[in-house]
């Protein structure tokens, strides 16, 4: 497999033709005092003294340490200066925005982590403070870059407060939830947040993370990031699964989601293993209206990156006409270590008009740009 | 329980009874047992719970398909028991049981082994104690337990188990030590059952990831319902991440999905199979191994009607492989 993408010459001008909507862009602080400006003197101090408190090992490292440094960094992206990767808004645009002609970039902060703080009046800050200085430092400086709008969802009212606050400013596209939450997010008690969301207009982006507390698998703690990185197309399953069948699309039917970094081709199985069994016990489920494969349909689509790789590259095409070709959206991943490069991460020629839903106007249609 | 008491030694006899634990039922949470996908219902006999009856088993189970050799599997809470103790106790008691009142009562019928998962120490002691009565072709394990399955806490269970050609089966299942996502604990037994398949993708990066199959290089496990088409995703996500950060378990000589064809069975009930025959045909060609399939009946669980246990479409020489082949070379003690 390597070979073949060796081999293959790079397909730069077609696709910076195309120009490209990004769904997956990590924007970085150059230091966690960076959302300072934008934080009341309150939690300012609680930050110098108390610091974040999350459900998972580390106080500031993964549980899982990364195979590079940055907790994951693509090793050419650090800034001369030495800050992090994704933090210099000059290199995002020589590596990403302009070296391939980007649209639109979707950011995806990863940063502040107010989702997941156990102090949730904290986390409610860190949310706002993330959604200014997204709004500030990046929109503002390059309109081709697009805000996802944070919220803890263990703080329901500051949640859709946020959410309300950001509705028709053009800057912001869609919520942002990281799904490993302390309950799968289709579960009663988050519907306001996600009403809220429909009602305003923005899509939701499930990419993925949290942290939960609960083991990455069901069967507890794995030793490796060799299986917490595969484990990411699992949480995305648990988690259609419980949107789907806890009667999500059914109570909030203009309800829309895509799934960021998660891949995509378990999701044909997973529908196939729905219908199957919805079938059986479907009396346990009877708010359900449709199959489970139909509200999959008619509400989910899917990013991307990490994009499988199939051994017979071919097979990559069967997978996407089984998803639709309109609920296919190419995201990047910059500047992740496991990044997609628009040039190869396709392994296999796509007729014109679906390369160019792909990469393009699914996005668009998606997000309601031009 | 009440059937167990006579297989319980003196000593767990008179210590259940002191605490009246025969009156309890130790059945596992994850599976209820009266779902409609866990009773078909012509495989209901008139009292009691299905699989209950030895007679209606042999008949309805093996009869019913002109079984050669059928395998049965105790899915019970023994194993998921939190004193080490009292859960050896149990297994070894369930192992004597379906010794005296099933294989006794049919050649046809072999079974596995049930071993207290949470003590590898146990575990292994019960597979030796076992392993002696060849129609015990197999170790029993849950999907999910305390520790993902490869920890290397468990490998006393995979050496023995491999030194007396005895596979393992893993069971679509949970002890409920931690929710069965990683999001969190569902609301539905719906959404329970469709996570047992993302479970198995989890056992198997364990497994793999931790060199059991290095360290073991002839041992088989057996994904027992399963689902049978999440296969292929998986081995393309495995193989990617292993493509990219294999620095970690430098110990791994090839390619997750290439480990998988070689020590991995599945069982075909459920098998999940798309709507189109086509893509059936797709699919196992992009599992691209035809040794890994494994018949199974499920019985008496409730995937299909009458017969029709397999998917339409599947090529004939695939077939008698699914049928025979396949388990004839998974179980070596099956030829003995």
């Amino acid at each position: 497999m390597n070979v073949t993408v060796l081999d293959r010459q790079p397909d730069t001008d077609t696709q910076s033709q195309l120009g490209f909507v990004d769904c997956d862009v990590h924007p970085y602080t150059k230091s966690p005092s960076d959302l300072d400006p934008f934080l009341p003197e309150r939690w300012r101090e609680h930050r110098r003294t108390i610091g974040a408190r999350s459900r998972s090992a580390f106080s500031a490292a993964p549980n899982y340490p990364r195979m590079s440094p940055g907790t994951g960094m693509r090793t050419d992206s650090w800034p001369a200066d030495g800050s992090h990767p994704g933090s210099d808004l000059d290199l995002m645009r020589a590596q990403l925005l302009d070296a391939f002609g980007v649209a639109y970039g979707m950011m995806m902060p990863l940063l502040g982590r107010g989702g997941d703080e156990r102090n949730v009046e904290f986390g409610a800050a860190l949310c706002a403070a993330a959604n200014d200085w997204q709004a500030a430092l990046w929109c503002d400086r390059e309109p081709r870059l697009k805000a996802s709008v944070q919220i803890t969802t263990e703080y329901t009212e500051a949640a859709i407060r946020e959410i309300e606050k950001r509705a028709g400013d053009r800057r912001f596209t869609q919520v942002m939830i990281p799904p490993r939450g302390l309950e799968p997010l289709g579960r009663r008690r988050y519907w306001p947040i996600l009403e809220a969301c429909a009602a305003n207009g923005f899509p939701i982006a499930l990419h993925l993370g949290g942290t939960s507390g609960h083991p990455s698998t069901g069967g507890g703690h794995p030793s490796f990031y060799h299986e917490e990185h595969p484990s990411y197309p699992q949480s995305k399953e648990a988690l259609v699964t419980s949107l789907v069948i806890e009667g999500v699309f059914e109570h909030i039917p203009n309800l829309r989601v895509v799934l960021v970094e998660g891949g995509f081709a378990w999701l044909p199985s997973l529908s196939w293993r729905l219908d199957k069994h919805f079938q059986r016990l479907r009396a346990e489920v009877p708010h359900l209206k449709k199959l489970p494969s139909e509200y999959i349909r008619d509400h989910i689509w899917v990013s991307t990156q990490p994009i499988e790789e199939p051994e017979r590259p071919q097979d990559l095409l069967a997978t996407f006409e089984w998803i639709g070709w309109d609920r296919i959206m190419f995201s990047t991943d910059y500047p992740h270590w496991d990044q997609d490069d628009p040039r190869y991460a396709i392994k296999v020629p796509i007729p014109e008009v679906e390369k160019q839903k792909l990469f393009r106007g699914n996005a668009l249609a998606f997000y309601g740009l031009d | 329980m009440q059937v167990l008491v006579p297989y319980l030694d003196e000593y767990w006899r008179a210590h259940v009874l002191m605490r009246g634990l025969e009156r309890d039922n130790y059945g596992l949470a994850a599976v209820p047992a009266n779902a409609p996908i866990n009773v078909r219902p012509d495989w209901k006999p008139a009292k009691g719970a299905a699989g209950t009856d030895p007679d209606l088993l042999c008949q309805q189970a093996l009869d019913g398909f002109a079984t050669r050799f059928a395998i049965c599997n105790v899915l019970h809470g023994a194993q998921a028991i939190f004193s080490e103790d009292l859960s050896a106790a149990f297994c070894r008691a369930i192992n004597d049981w379906v010794a005296a009142e099933y294989l006794d009562r049919d050649p046809r019928l072999r079974a596995s082994i049930v071993v207290p998962m949470h003590s590898a120490e146990l575990a292994a002691r019960e597979i030796e104690r076992k392993a002696e009565d060849t129609r015990f072709v197999q170790v029993l394990v849950l999907e999910m337990g305390e520790l993902p399955l490869g920890r290397r806490q468990h490998w006393p269970i995979f050496r023995a188990a491999e030194r007396f050609d005895l596979p393992i089966g893993i069971h679509a299942g949970s002890s409920f030590r931690h929710p069965p996502t990683n999001l969190g604990w569902p609301s539905y037994y719906l959404e329970d059952y469709v996570a047992w398949s993302t479970g198995f993708a989890g056992v198997l990066n364990s497994l793999i990831s931790e060199g059991v199959f290095v360290e073991f290089p002839r041992l088989k496990v057996v994904l027992m319902e399963s689902g049978v088409t999440w296969l292929p995703a998986w081995m393309w996500r495995a193989n990617k991440t292993w493509r990219g950060i294999r620095a970690e378990v430098p110990w791994l000589e090839k390619s997750p999905a290439d480990y998988a064809r070689e020590h991995v069975r599945l069982t075909v009930q459920p098998f999940d199979a798309p709507p189109r025959a086509d893509q059936l045909q797709r699919v196992l060609e992009e599992i691209g191994c035809d040794d890994m399939l494994l018949f199974a009946s499920d019985y008496p669980h409730w995937h299909y009607d009458g017969t029709d246990a397999l998917p339409d479409g599947l090529p004939a020489d695939l077939t008698r492989k699914i049928l025979v082949d396949n388990a004839l070379k998974t179980y070596p003690r099956l030829s003995l």
